[in-house]
């Protein structure tokens, strides 16, 4: 913090929010209609609110950087803090239900800002339902990677439609998704691993990334070890499940 | 809790429907489960036949229309059956089951596929392809092709040139989708998102260009605005405040939120104008569309003295530059009359003429066709007021979110039944 007054949800050596303080119930219900504010489309996103270094005043029109990394269910934001300094030039931005833990993740970021001057400016997140808001955030073939890090796994049956990976859902992401871009799946539940790997490969416009090509992104090692859930599972030495897509042009459009 | 299905009285309000055959050969009046059409070739009601072996509506339509070609009918709606018709013999060949309420239908230009959209978002495809249109078909099944996740699709169509499905939704989108020529497989690629909207999307139509090969789409929407979209990009063109600019604000004085929701629209004179019903409205806002400026701007009003009517739903027959007018309502409470509907037309739209309602011994088909499709010949202006206004609350209550302040919130969470003990 710039003024040494005390923030109590914060820690006093770190600076940093503590993240007891802002834990909310585990799983929340997607498909129940929370208000928050929604952009109505991607030209309403207000770039300046979210990288005040990258776009010093609002309605810059002369600046066309757009975000291009989305980590959708971010949780506590722990990705992000490590894609932040892996790629300091791309804008990337968390998705995330939870009230409480958006607000975490925003002071996590605010306070690595702080402690790290000129660092950490690349990052955001939003509270929203990526179910049903990912058109209002990103335009066509802005992303060039969608992160799908241990979603929750909605185990009954009836409820596999609030699964964030769906048939129709990956329809939306291939949407945002630009051509060759690349989107990221893992989860330490095997029947939920399988599903997302069937709609993927199921999908006629995405395709798996070959073993070479997993090896060669420096990205892949993080989707097990920089979340606060892939640290959890691996404290716990359990087996994970990715799944790693490429956007690609359907068939039947190519000539 | 899943998505309760809103059990209050007032959503189960139905709006009366209209649709016109492209060539005026027939109109069909929808009003709660019944279906009303009046051939004006023969001039007589048409009685209905079902070869489908499958039920006639039990509950209320909530979507009905014809095929570009006219040689198709679709039905659908609460009862979760899909009735698709051969307006030949005015016979159901084909009834489809939905598992949920059904909200939109659409027929594919060419007539090879219907689709339909259910209450949670997820639009079907029936497969009709080389169906002669003389035999029941069989069983048929409906398969998924795209979702709206967790929303109300308000409206579905196909773009002229058929290459596009169109569906928009309570949460103010427009999805612009490829129906890809093998379309059984589902409707993966989105051309475009049309966003712009601040309420509800309630209906849609392409406009034409004279010498523009291009298609613009138009919405008319709960924000009381009609817009003008390029789908192959999704650009907003333009956007006309009809409310505002019709000078309806004034007139109704402190105007209400939602109080001039878009209800219909569809366009007339070959796309240079664009006819527009209002909520609360009791005439028809004439708009002009500029094609090659691709620009909207309100042209007139067209009022409707004397009998007091609110129309709700429209329907233009290019042939004979009538434009079909309705309002009414089933299932409507406190009322002495649970079903009503009221059909009007309005003629003239050549340019040298002025645009008027037409005395209803000179409606074509005559107080026949009104008898057939009203029910009745004798009308009372006042009751329908009320099911213009029944109407409205439905639709509010059903597509605008309720906003609940936080308290309210933790006071329903508490009392809501699914987390109450057993005693
Ligand atoms: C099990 S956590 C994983 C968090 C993080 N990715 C990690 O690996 O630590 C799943 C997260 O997704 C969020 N989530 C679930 N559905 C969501 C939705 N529709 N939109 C945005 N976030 C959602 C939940 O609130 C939760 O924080």
């Amino acid at each position: 913090m710039p003024e040494t007054e005390v923030n109590p949800t914060h820690s006093k050596s770190t600076g940093l929010p503590r993240k007891r303080f802002y834990r909310a119930r585990a799983h929340s219900n997607p498909l129940s209609d929370s208000h928050f504010p929604v952009p109505i489309s991607p030209s309403h996103v207000d770039y300046s609110l979210h990288y005040p270094q990258f776009f010093p005043s609002a309605g810059q029109a002369n600046n066309s950087k757009k975000i291009q990394f989305a980590d959708i269910g971010c949780g506590f934001g722990g990705l992000l803090i490590s894609l932040s300094t892996l790629f300091p030039e791309t804008l990337m931005i968390g998705m995330e239900l939870r009230d409480k833990v958006t607000e975490y993740v925003k002071e996590r970021i605010l306070a690595l800002r702080v402690a790290n001057p000129g660092q950490y400016q690349n990052v955001s997140v939003v509270r929203t339902n990526s179910m049903k808001y990912i058109p209002n955030y990103f335009e066509k073939a802005q992303l060039t990677k969608m992160f799908f890090l241990f979603p929750d796994p909605h185990f009954k049956e009836k409820n596999h439609r609030r699964r964030v990976i769906s048939p129709h859902l990956l329809d939306e992401y291939a949407y945002a998704l630009e051509v060759g871009g690349i989107i990221y799946t893992i989860t330490d539940v095997e029947e939920l691993g399988e599903w997302m790997k069937s709609c993927l490969e199921n999908h006629p416009m995405f395709e798996a990334l070959s073993e070479k090509e997993l090896e060669a992104d420096p990205v892949v090692k993080l989707l097990s070890s920089a979340t606060e859930e892939g640290q959890k599972v691996a404290r716990n030495g359990g087996q994970t499940f990715p799944a790693i897509f490429r956007r690609i042009v359907p068939s039947d459009q190519t000539p | 809790m899943e998505e309760r299905e809103e059990a209050t009285k007032d959503v189960e309000v139905a709006p009366a429907l209209i649709a016109v055959h492209p060539h005026q050969r027939s109109v069909a009046v929808a009003i709660g489960p019944d279906l009303r059409v009046f051939d004006l070739h023969a001039s007589a009601a048409v009685s209905l036949v079902d070869d489908s072996g499958g039920p006639f509506h039990s509950d209320s339509i909530r979507a009905a229309r014809f095929g570009a070609k006219g040689k198709l009918f679709v039905s659908a709606g609460d009862d979760k059956i899909v009735k698709i018709w051969s307006t030949e013999f005015w016979r159901c060949f084909c009834t489809v089951s939905s598992e949920k309420r059904v909200c939109a239908v659409a027929i594919s230009i060419d007539g090879s596929y219907v689709c339909f959209a259910d209450k949670f978002g997820v639009v079907w495809i029936v497969d009709l392809t080389g169906y002669d249109g003389n035999q029941p078909l069989g069983d048929k099944k409906a398969t998924a092709i795209l979702s709206h996740y967790c929303s109300i699709i308000t409206r579905l169509e196909f773009s002229p040139d058929g290459r596009f499905i169109v569906s928009a939704d309570r949460d103010f989108k427009i999805r612009v989708t490829v129906f890809s020529k093998r379309p059984l497989n589902g409707a993966h690629e989105i051309q475009s998102f049309c966003l712009g909207h601040t309420e509800f999307v309630s209906c849609l139509a392409f406009v034409h260009g004279q010498d523009c090969p291009q298609d613009f789409l138009l919405s008319g929407s709960g924000d009381s605005t009609v817009r003008l979209w390029d789908i192959s990009s999704g650009a907003l063109l333009d956007t006309c405040e009809v409310s505002i600019k019709a000078g309806l604000l004034e007139s109704s004085g402190e105007a209400q939120e939602n109080d001039h929701a878009i209800t219909d629209l569809c366009t007339v004179l070959d796309s240079l104008l664009v006819a527009v019903a209002v909520q609360s409205l009791q005439g028809i806002v004439l708009v002009s569309c500029n094609h090659s400026a691709r620009t909207l701007s309100v042209a007139k009003v067209v009022p409707f003295a004397g009998e007091a009517f609110v129309p709700i739903g429209l329907g233009y027959c290019p042939s004979e530059g009538i434009l079909w007018m309705i309002t009414g309502a089933s299932s409507l409470p406190r009322s002495s009359c649970p079903s009503l509907a009221r059909v009007r037309v309005i003629s003239g739209f050549d340019v040298e003429q002025e645009p008027a309602v037409v005395e209803d011994d000179k409606v074509p088909g005559g107080e026949k066709l009104l008898e057939t499709l009203q029910g009745t010949v004798s009308v009372n202006g006042n009751v329908f007021l009320e099911a213009a206004e029944a109407v409205k609350t439905a639709m509010c209550n059903l597509l605008i979110k309720k906003q609940y302040p936080a308290e309210n919130r933790d006071f329903r969470k508490r009392t809501r039944n699914d987390r109450k003990f057993k005693p």
